[in-house]
């Protein structure tokens, strides 16, 4: 944890996704850089995720993940928890605090 | 719209609110058990309407919406929220009142589609519910501030108490007379998704302070509940205590109702004579009315067990955690993790599984669960399995010590149950390889609730509804069923001096020796076949006739004791091969029309039919020939 830390305050561009994160990060949102996934176009699902709450300057923490691949997991957007797959989770870009 | 008019008509009101905000406590409280269900026309999404008096005395329709997270409307269910809203919705009038219900303990999605309602111009009410929650919980929030912030009416309400609806009922009294404001809305992009957001959260941050952001039980609960591991076993004893409960608690009920029929039937028996036309009538009543519906109301207390569980599971949270810890799972065989809902529903029945797939707004994910969910172990297919296990599986634990409180027959009913689930999954990943190569899987998002104590009043009025509809259908589908199947095995009557018994002379016995050529291999005799076909309308009709036909042919016997016939009567093999039959059996005539309604077209229902019937003929035979082969036939 320290580490990422570290490596942000010297490094800004080490920002990580959240499809990446490990289980216990918390951080803030900086972006949403959606992709097309699931049969989804790119702007459907960055509608999808604004509207769970997964806003720029939100806060998260990962809370739970699955046992086969580590998926889905489980992310506490301020007051509601979000499950969703690492896939998609790696549209929304975020920096550890 | 004039005062007078307003004055005279009802005031119509829509709930409108995210999933989990606890609208449907709220709407359970206002209306009580004036509600009615039915389908908005056109479409299947289930429209719940109710009435109340307001304390002003004025009176008031009641629609409870769909859950939303926006007006964008992904899902059929989430149009007919927007068309509502809207004032669009083809046989609805334009609701006087919004009442927008947001859960106070989670304000920042509720606040974003209260801002996003304020938009579409109607006029709009918000209910902040589970207020005492919140307040528990040390967060407090400034009512009359978020209300001048919002530039709209405000109240608090605790669903689930008496008295927590005072507010939000003197707030509709007070209301104006509606405006017929033209509603102009437009779906918003991303940004404007955004800058809604962030509205929402300055409002929040202004309005609202957040000691602890998460419910302390709940933390407690998930770790455990959510845990990679342990999280799966718990959910596998959940479903394994739920069968469990199924024949162990519902038990006693079963054996009151089955006293009563049986004496029901002996005193309607007494009353008249065996010979001419009374004897036909006595036949009639005791054979086909009463032995007929008595088999099937007694399955009435395990039906409602299964409820029970399910209801107390979605009202816990508990349901969108199976999702969580399924969604892999299902992946897997191609499903999507929001599939498990609806699967779990189709325990109970298919019917309300099958339209609850709405909640999967993809047409291929959603089209793949509407196909594997009938394979899902409905309660029509429980009086069936009851009976065969009753009479051909021992009544005994399955081994000492530390296993003695799992029954033999216990075991037997989880494995049928097993077999359901792996042959979905397994049909479901056969679908996805042959009919829809290479479309990937739509993605998997859901809200998981806080957990909630589960209201009696909200369990009560659910399992209810689920008894209301179960009497219907026994009242109606499976009573004319009976009658036409005690018809048939009754009618012609045997001739004077007849030697054989009085069935062989019957339709049904005729019926069933044209159709045995074709059940042979799979070991049914032609009493079987003529219980299958009215098993078509409804599975538990089965029962009902298998006990009609033997106990026309046994006129001396009880049909009470019909398990104990048909252990006489059949060979394990047989038996077996019927339970294996069912396990597969195309589903009831009803959930063919849904399907039909559901996926827009014949094909689908033909195909579903088709597969299924290929599938139990395929089982029935591999059981019936294994079995024999083992020496059990």
């Amino acid at each position: 944890m320290s580490f990422i830390a570290d490596t942000v305050l010297t490094e800004p561009s080490a920002m990580l996704d959240l499809g990446a994160a490990p289980r216990g990060f918390r951080g803030r949102i900086r972006g949403l850089r959606a992709f097309a996934s699931g049969g989804l176009p790119a702007e459907e699902l960055e509608r999808r995720l604004l509207e769970l709450g997964f806003v720029e300057g939100a806060e998260v923490e990962l809370l739970h993940q699955g046992l086969f691949g580590r998926d889905p997991i489980a992310i506490r957007v301020d007051s509601a928890t979000i499950a969703l797959r690492r896939r998609e989770a790696a549209a929304v870009l975020v920096e550890p605090i | 719209m004039n005062e007078m008019s307003a004055g005279l008509r009802d005031l119509r009101i829509a709930l409108v609110g995210n999933p989990n905000c606890g609208k449907t406590a709220l709407f359970n409280t206002l209306t009580g058990s004036r509600q009615r269900v039915a389908n908005y026309p056109g479409v299947t999404v289930e429209r719940k309407e109710g009435s109340f008096l307001s304390p002003g005395g004025r009176r008031v329709q009641l629609l409870d919406l769909p859950g939303t997270y926006s007006l964008r409307a992904r899902s059929p269910d989430e149009v007919v929220t927007r068309d509502v809203v809207l004032g669009q919705q083809a046989g609805v009038a334009p609701p006087d009142l919004l009442v927008c219900v947001a859960d106070a303990t989670n304000l920042r999605l509720g606040l974003r589609l209260i801002l996003e309602l304020k938009q579409a111009g109607r006029p709009l009410l918000v209910a902040l519910n589970m207020f005492d929650i919140a307040r528990h919980r040390g967060i407090e929030v400034d009512v009359e501030r978020l209300s001048a912030l919002l530039g709209l009416p405000v109240v608090t309400t605790v669903a689930v108490r008496r008295g927590g609806t005072e507010a939000l009922l003197a707030a509709i009294d007070a209301q104006a007379p509606a405006s017929e404001a033209e509603a102009a809305w437009s779906a918003p992009d991303a940004t404007g998704l955004r800058i809604l957001q962030r509205e929402a959260d300055r409002i929040l941050a202004a309005v609202v302070r957040v000691p602890d952001r998460r419910d302390a039980v709940t933390r407690r609960l998930d770790a455990v509940l959510l845990h990679p591991a342990a999280g799966l076993v718990i959910l596998l004893m959940v479903l394994f205590l739920m069968f469990q409960a199924v024949f162990a608690w519902a038990q006693p009920a079963m054996d009151l109702i089955d006293t009563g029929f049986q004496a029901l039937g002996a005193a309607v028996g007494g009353l008249l004579p065996q010979e001419g036309a009374a004897g036909l009538l006595r036949s009639f009543l005791q054979d086909g009315l009463i032995a007929g519906v008595g088999s099937v109301l007694v399955f009435l207390p395990q039906i409602l067990v299964l409820f029970l569980f399910i209801l107390l599971l979605e009202d816990f949270g508990y349901m969108a955690r199976a999702a969580f810890l399924m969604d892999r799972i299902m992946g897997g065989a191609g499903l999507h993790g929001r599939a498990f809902i609806p699967l779990l529903s189709s325990f109970a029945c298919a019917i309300p599984g099958i339209m609850s797939t709405r909640v999967i707004d993809s047409r291929r994910d959603r089209l793949a669960t509407i196909l594997v969910a009938p394979l899902m172990t409905c309660s029509a297919r429980i009086p069936v399995y009851t009976l065969i296990i009753g009479a051909f599986v021992p009544d005994q634990p399955v081994g000492e010590g530390a296993w003695s409180w799992v029954g033999l027959q216990g075991l037997v009913m989880f494995g049928l149950y097993a077999a359901g689930i792996l042959s979905a999954l397994g049909m479901s990943f056969v679908f996805k390889r042959l009919l829809w190569r290479g479309q990937p899987t739509e993605p998997f998002m859901l809200e998981l609730p806080d957990y909630k104590l589960p209201r009696l009043r909200n369990l009560a009025l659910g399992l209810w509804q689920r008894a209301k509809a179960f009497l219907r259908r026994a009242g109606t589908i499976i009573l004319s069923m009976m009658v036409v199947i005690w018809f048939l095995s009754s009618v012609p009557r045997p001739p004077e001096g007849a030697t054989q018994p009085a069935i062989e002379y019957s339709f049904a016995y005729s019926i069933g020796q044209a159709v045995e050529p074709l059940l042979r291999p799979i070991g049914f005799n032609w009493q079987i076949g003529v219980a299958l076909i009215p098993g078509m309308a409804a599975r538990e009709v089965a029962v009902a006739s298998l006990g009609t036909v033997y106990a026309v042919q046994d006129a001396e016997e009880d049909t009470a004791q019909l398990g104990q016939a048909l252990a006489g009567r059949w060979s394990l093999a047989t038996a077996l091969a019927f339970l294996a039959w069912y396990v597969f059996a195309p589903q009831c005539v009803a959930t063919l029309s849904v399907i039909r309604r559901e996926t827009g077209g014949q094909r689908w229902m033909w195909f579903s039919f088709g597969y299924m019937l290929a599938l139990a003929y395929v089982a029935a035979l591999a059981t019936y020939q294994g079995a024999r082969a083992l020496g059990l036939g």
